[in-house]
């Protein structure tokens, strides 16, 4: 295998294998590249770099002076980051209970987690929202009852998953550790806090990140929630762009790109976490 | 000793009960009530009364009757195909190729899985962009390749396309990174034996790696057709309320359009309840043609 390291296949190989990442990288540079052209340039000349003459900061201008793209980055990034605190202390702690302890109820509950994840969003959306409606808290001016009507419903949709895969990492954890505990006293829930949590913090933190980007690219709960411009998260800012300024592509270039760098940025450093949290489930271990 | 540190149960019902109150509240409740919900008359979503349907079965023979519903049910199972086969299918031969390279595996990865960590409605405009009539990127690279006329990519006749297209693009990193993961668990021994014996690097994939990934695709084809049932958020964004003619309409936009836009709640509820039958019957297909194996 490793003689030809140079042969003609590889050189084959790896063209094919580089057409596909142009795929996945060009439209990304491209939308950023636009959005700093005019609306006209970037429907004639797109491929060209925007320099010069091609150059306009106006797209941007419009997206923070109108689109109130910072009032929608606050919500979603507020509902994502309690939706991913949320999934973890109820996911780890059932977990854990359900993984140390011996009950009659057991093998019952691991069924209901397990048919939880079968559930999807559309078949729960509707009573979901008369549900809410009766509690008062969805159709309200209120921002912290609106945030609360769409973190309820995203986290129950990520509790079920974030309960297999972290009862996976915990059934991998020694018990001696927390025996260790017990014997300097500890009770079970400062076993939990200081010897599991400490633990397992790298499946933690894959279970935090999947939550978060799951939550921060959701448009389909968010749709039914998040109806005044000041509630807006980015993903329902984005598909209200289309129907509003339909035709002002320089400022959907320009929103698309600060939507999606900030992912990229923090995707660069976090890859290892995003593609492990993302895949966990469908690969073992 | 293990047994005696967890034989206090007091803290088990803390420890569960709000992760299970919480699934019993928001998943299994909602879940009955929406097949409640599929008899009544709700005519506004929030609406606390409702009255039953006369006859109970209204929403059903609307359901039959409306074509619809059996072309989002056409697109779905389409969807379903192109996710199958363009996703999985892509992502394994991407997969093979990389187990044959030595250097640059890793940015290969991180640059093939980077489309799924941006939210779906960010890359449906975009892909707007893309395919936009007069002139978007795709048809001003047509034009400077020579062809003549611009094609609308969001005609009747290539409307489909041009929804399914972004969608199985956006997750083909996501099985390639199970698929490469599973190759990487096959042991190199059995490679260089392969080798040894005089095996082309052609048949050491026919005759080790692929045999050896069975059940590993087989996952892949499960998690895609179950995904092709969720997809929304691309679809929703490039072509809302089913443009052109109701024609893209897939039966997860379809039921957000009648609950959302028509205004018929009861009626959406209805599809919710055909969209998770379709899905079962779709996942007991595929269970029983792509059988996991022993080895």
């Amino acid at each position: 295998m490793k003689k030809n390291k140079f042969s003609l296949s590889s050189v084959i190989i790896y063209i094919l294998l580089i057409i596909w990442s142009l795929t996945t990288i060009y439209p990304i540079i491209w939308v950023i590249q636009n959005s700093f052209k005019g609306k006209d340039k970037i429907l004639a000349d797109s491929f060209s770099l925007p320099l010069g003459e091609l150059f306009t900061m106006a797209n941007y201008r419009k997206a923070f002076g109108s689109l109130n793209i910072l009032g929608a980055y606050k919500n979603s990034i507020f509902i994502s980051t309690v939706v991913a605190f949320t999934v973890l202390m109820l996911a780890g702690m059932a977990s854990f209970a359900l993984v140390r302890y011996s009950f009659k109820l057991k093998g019952a509950l691991h069924s209901l987690v397990i048919a939880g994840m079968m559930f999807p969003v559309f078949a729960t959306v509707i009573p979901v929202y008369n549900m809410q409606a009766k509690w008062g808290i969805t159709n309200t001016s209120n921002w912290g009852l609106t945030m609360l009507s769409v973190i309820l419903p995203q986290v129950a949709g990520n509790l079920s998953f974030a309960i297999v895969v972290l009862t996976g990492f915990i059934k991998g954890l020694p018990v001696e550790l927390e025996e260790a505990a017990f014997m300097e006293g500890c009770n079970a829930f400062q076993i939990f806090f200081k010897v599991v949590v400490p633990l397992t913090k790298p499946s933690f933190a894959t279970v935090a990140i999947f939550s978060f980007l799951w939550s921060y690219n959701d448009l389909f709960t968010q749709m039914f929630y998040l109806r005044t411009q000041k509630m807006y998260g980015i993903t329902v800012l984005l598909n209200r762009l289309t129907s509003q300024e339909g035709t002002n592509y320089g400022l959907m270039a320009a929103a698309v790109t600060l939507v999606v760098v900030p992912v990229v940025i923090v995707y660069i450093f976090l890859q290892k976490y995003i593609i492990k949290g993302m895949t966990a489930g469908a690969i073992k271990g | 000793m293990g047994a005696s540190i967890y034989k206090n149960k007091k803290p088990l019902f803390v420890f569960l009960l709000p992760a299970f109150l919480f699934m019993i509240v928001y998943l299994y409740y909602p879940f009955f009530k929406n097949i409640i919900n599929s008899f009544q008359h709700i005519k506004n979503l929030g609406q606390i009364t409702a009255t039953w349907n006369d006859p109970w079965y209204t929403n059903y023979v609307e359901l039959v009757q409306d074509p619809v519903v059996w072309t989002s049910i056409k697109n779905t199972l389409v969807m379903m195909l192109v996710t199958i086969v363009g996703q999985v299918g892509i992502a394994l031969v991407l997969a093979l190729l990389v187990d044959n390279i030595h250097a640059g595996a890793k940015f290969f990865r991180t640059v093939y899985f980077f489309p799924i960590v941006i939210s779906a409605t960010a890359l449906g405009l975009l892909f707007n962009l893309i395919f936009l009539y007069d002139k978007g990127m795709l048809n001003q690279f047509l034009e400077a390749l020579g062809k003549t006329g611009l094609t609308d990519w969001k005609d009747e006749s290539h409307a489909l396309f041009t929804m399914m297209l972004p969608v199985m693009w956006q997750y083909v990193g996501f099985y390639f990174v199970i698929l490469i993961t599973g190759l990487n668990n096959i042991s190199e021994e059995l490679y260089e034996s392969a080798s040894i014996d005089g095996a082309t690097r052609f048949q050491r994939v026919r005759y080790i790696s692929l045999p050896l990934l069975h059940n590993v695709i087989c996952t892949c084809v499960v998690l895609a057709v179950t995904g092709a049932l969720k997809v929304f958020d691309l679809p929703w964004t490039m072509f809302p309320k089913g443009m052109p003619l109701k024609s893209t309409f897939l039966t997860g936009t379809y039921m957000y359009y009648q609950t959302m836009e028509a205004k018929n709640v009861d009626y959406g509820a209805t599809l919710a309840i055909m969209l998770v039958l379709l899905g079962v019957l779709t996942s007991k297909v595929v269970n029983a043609v792509f059988k996991e194996k022993d080895y």
